[in-house]
Formats: C-alpha cells, structure tokens, sequence
C-alpha cells in the first residue's frame, strides 16, 4: 500500500531539494559546492550598495504593480461583461478566442509584438502615423516600456485569466437573480448586489496570489521582449540574475539576488495569506 | 434590444478581432509575394506565394529542432504523466503516513525554489548537460497538476475501491484497473497542459543544451525571429525580407497549437475549473 508511494517519494524527494538544499550552500562555491569558503552576506552587502540593484528593485515592483492594478480587475471584468451575453454561441466563441493567446509561447509572441509594434513598419504606428502622430518606440523607448508591458501581458493572459472567474458566476444560484428581478432589480442591481459578492471568495484567493506575487516577475516575456536600450525601465530582477549569473558567470552573486528574491516572495506570501485569514473567512490554508 | 447589450456586443467584437489580429498580419505577411511593402494593415495578402515557407522548412535546424521538440514532448508528458498519477493517489489516500507532511513538503516547492544558479550548477553535477534529460527531469513531478489529480482523486467514492478490496485486488490492481479508467478527463488535461508546456518550453534549452542540433524548435525559432538569420546558408540573400521570414518561422512554431487547440480547449477548461473548486 504504502509501496507505490514511497518509491515516487524518493524520486520526487530529490526534486524539491535541488531547490531548498542547494539554496544553502550558494554561498560557498568558487570552487565545487562543498570546498567553497564561506562568503556569509558579503554578497548580500555587494547586492544592497550596487546602484543597479535600486533601478531593477523598482522595475520589478513598478511593472509588478502596474500588472496587479490593471492586469488584475481585467479578467474579472471580461468575465462580468461576457456572462452578460445571452447568446451562447457568441459566449462560446468568443472565450474560444480570448484563450488563444495564453497557449502560445513568449518565444512567438515576442517576435509578433516586435513586428506590430516597430516604429517603422508595424501596423500599430501605421494607425498611429495616421492620427497624425509620431511614432512611438513601445519596445524601446523607456518611458513606453513598462506600459507595453503590462498591455501585452493582459493580451495574453485575460482569456486565460477569466475562466476561474467565469467558474465561479457559473456557481452563483439562480433563483437569486429571479428574486432580485421581481423586487424591480435592473442588470446593474444584479451585478452590484448578488454577482460581484458571490465572487468575493475567488477573487479574494486570486488577489492573494497576486499581491503575494508582486516581487516575481515574467522572465519569459521580458526576455523577449527587451534589449539593453530598455534595461533601464525593465531590467527586474530575474534578468538580471540571468546575465550576471548565466552570462556573466557570478555564480554566487547572481544566487544572492534570486535568492532574496524567493525569500521575500515566500515572506509575502505567508503574510498576505495571514491578512487574508484575519479579515475574511478565506485563505488558502 | 438595450444600449448595454449593443454596446458589449459591440465590444466582444472588438475584443475577439484585437484577440486575432496579430496572427492574422502574420499570416498575411508569411504569405505575401517578395517585395510587399510593409507599410498597411496586412488584411489581404498582395499575392500568394510560399516560398517562406519553403525555406524555412527546408533550413536544417527546424528539422532537428522539430524532432527534438517531439523527443521532449513524448519523453516528457509520459513521464511526469506516470509519476504524477503515482503520486496524487498515494497522496490522496486519508490512511497514508506523513500524508500532510508530504503534500506540505512538495507544495512549498511552488513558492519557492534555490534559484536558477543553483538549479543549473544541480543540472551541471548530474551530468546532463546537452543531454534531453536536463530538459525532462527537473520538471519531473507538475506539482499544480499533480494536486488537481490528487484532489480528483479524493473526489472519486470510496466504495469503488473497498469493492474492490472485498474481491481482494491489491494497490496496483485498483490503481490501474478501476481508478484510472475513471479518471479519463483529468488525466487528458494533465496530457495536455503538459504537452503544452513542453512544446512550448525554450529557456532550458537555452541554457542547458549545447550541440545546435539538439536544441527544441522554439528555440531554434527564437534564433531566426531575433537575429534575423538563418545561421549557415543565409537564403537572406534571395529577396525574401527578413519579416517575411520571421512570419513564416512563427506560424510554423504556432500552428501544432493552434490545430489541437479547439478540439481540446474543453478539457483544459474543465481541468482548471476542477482544480480550482476544490482546492
């Protein structure tokens, strides 16, 4: 009985600790793991006075928040909008469509953005030009950046990020939408009164990932879509450690930072989880 | 009928064409003759022609590419298939030791890992370098879907598998005889949502993989579509603009998705909503 189990938890027991037992002993590898000097925090104290670091901290949580303020109610408020539509045919083919993008990779969609959105031959400054205005560099200029950013990731992800939503409406009772109506309740009323609180729950869930998640941030789609004309608006913190570590070879420096970075996600996803439990009845465990 | 109603309307169908357009101009472009200018919207292709096509696929790399690809996908998704469903239904038995502990311990995992130096200098001492076993071993256990199994699992009644216990069948025999027939949908959006991840996976192959022609076919896209070449020959040279290439490159890398995508979408639907109810 028990036999199926534990040999899968061998094999998944060396899953997990290549993450958490290796996180220990970064700090001491020039040479091999285990015969590397122990640095303690100096490569902590290098990551706190690097001027860099300010500029790819706020980055990080500028565009984390920028995602979290727009990016967050527009999943919510697709899945308000199109459970308004009585016919189910169009219900159906549009979230067809708006789940789409979620399946392809930031690999393609970086070359797509890229091309739509250039300064010189894309469409979008095509329009732009048009309406009698200069281009706009998206990708590269640092003030459109960020902006561009959170668009293109809402793009992605609002299909994706409706269905939970959308679960959720599905679960709402009906016989309170008949109630609301014979009281003289218009759609508004409804949707005010009975929708948005049967849906507190899950957006409560959903928000606690999110505000917990502010200090991650989408490798896959910056590293597609920057370039060193934009590290100053964009460079967080995963691409940084990419280049420092990966290309740059600081090793131990380059795990300092991702591992600041991991212990402070894991912090705020412990506390929020805490908020969440003191002031609603949900929380995630 | 109402202003409202007109109005969403109005806006899904804005919404679904802002949803499209991009693949739209891609295609359009991929498929235009040689010398369109790029200076519209792209909504009709000025003359078909496919030799964009025709170069890409015939350019070496994309063949290897591709064939790596489906090595992982294959290798990948029936793995981490196996070993998840091992894992979710130890997992889900109420009697089993340390169950908590366990799920505990493979849950943290989600939020929160050594880092990528680590994660790399792991790969490096395992020998894997440049093999495709870096590609599918360190995401071995899906632990988001190996817990949406689980919680399906948990869901299944009970007496099934007391029945089957009365007539003296043993783990296994349950396991495979009576769970995993019944188990049909959450088992094809664990498929899925692997294949998915497989397919579309690059980084690992970026950083773990060193010979070009064991590298996946999106990475291989992503070289074409960001440098603009096309490595050795450079067929650059015969007027087929760069964009015209690149377009053609990502419709390549897009369609397997696109193709599978409507007849599965339920099943992956129906995984999230599953997983997300319940647990």
């Amino acid at each position: 009985m028990l036999i199926p189990a534990v040999i899968y938890y061998v094999v998944i027991h060396y899953y997990p600790m290549y993450g958490a037992q290796i996180a220990f002993k970064d700090f001491r590898f020039n040479l091999g793991i285990g015969g590397s000097p122990w640095v303690g925090l100096k490569h902590f104290e290098e990551l706190f006075s690097a001027p860099s670091f300010r500029q790819i901290l706020t980055n990080t949580l500028l565009i984390s928040f920028y995602k979290l303020i727009f990016g967050f109610p527009a999943p919510i408020i697709f899945a308000l909008l199109l459970n308004e539509v009585l016919q189910s045919k169009v219900k159906k083919i549009v979230q067809t469509i708006s789940y789409l993008p979620h399946f392809i990779s930031w690999v393609v969609l970086g070359g797509v953005f890229i091309q739509l959105l250039s300064p010189t031959s894309g469409p979008v400054n095509l329009v732009i030009n048009f309406l009698g205005i200069e281009s706009i560099y998206f990708l590269g200029d640092n003030s459109w950046f960020r902006g561009t950013l959170v668009w293109t990731s809402i793009w992605k992800g609002i299909g994706w990020g409706s269905i939970i939503y959308f679960a959720a409406l599905a679960g709402v009772d009906t016989s309170l939408y008949e109630a609301a109506s014979i009281d003289g309740a218009n759609r508004f009323h409804k949707m005010i009164y009975i929708t948005i609180p049967s849906m507190v729950p899950v957006i409560t869930i959903m928000l606690i990932f999110a505000v917990a998640g502010v200090i991650n941030d989408d490798f896959d789609q910056i590293f597609n879509l920057y370039s060193s004309a934009v590290y100053q608006s964009g460079d967080v913190i995963s691409t940084y450690v990419y280049r420092k570590g990966l290309v740059g070879s600081e090793f131990s420096y380059a795990t300092a930072v991702g591992l600041f970075k991991n212990i402070i996600g894991f912090v705020l996803i412990i506390l929020t989880n805490q908020i969440a439990k003191k002031y609603s009845e949900y929380s995630l465990w | 009928m109402d202003t409202f109603t007109f109005l969403n309307l109005t806006f899904m169908l804005f919404f679904s064409l802002v949803m499209v357009y991009p693949f739209v101009y891609l295609f359009v472009v991929s498929v235009s003759v040689n010398g369109t200018v790029l200076s519209n919207l792209m909504l009709n292709p000025k003359g078909i022609s496919l030799d964009s096509y025709q170069t890409i696929l015939g350019f070496k790399f994309i063949k290897t590419g591709f064939y790596s690809s489906v090595q992982r996908v294959l290798l990948g998704t029936s793995i981490s298939l196996v070993v998840c469903t091992l894992t979710a239904y130890a997992l889900s038995k109420k009697m089993m030791p340390f169950r908590t502990l366990l799920t505990m311990f493979m849950v943290f995992t989600m939020f929160f890992n050594g880092g990528l130096i680590p994660s790399y200098l792991l790969i490096t001492n395992l020998g894997l370098i440049d093999s495709i076993w870096s590609l599918v071993v360190p995401t071995l256990v899906p632990t988001f879907s190996m817990l949406i199994m689980r919680n399906y699992f948990m869901s299944l009644p009970i007496d099934l598998e007391e029945s089957a216990k009365i007539d003296g069948a043993g783990d296994w025999r349950i396991l495979f005889q009576v769970i995993v027939p019944l188990s049909k949908p959450i088992i094809a959006t664990v498929v899925l949502w692997e294949m998915v991840y497989h397919w579309n996976a690059w980084f690992d192959s970026m950083i773990y993989i060193r010979s070009a022609d064991k590298q996946v076919l999106q990475l291989v896209m992503r070289n074409i579509v960001l440098s603009g070449q096309l490595n050795d020959n450079t067929f650059i040279a015969n007027a087929l603009t760069p964009e015209k290439l690149k377009a053609a490159t990502i419709m390549i890398a897009t369609v397997p998705i696109i193709c599978i995508y409507p007849f599965l979408q339920k099943y992956f639907i129906k995984g999230i909503i599953m997983g997300s109810l319940k647990g």
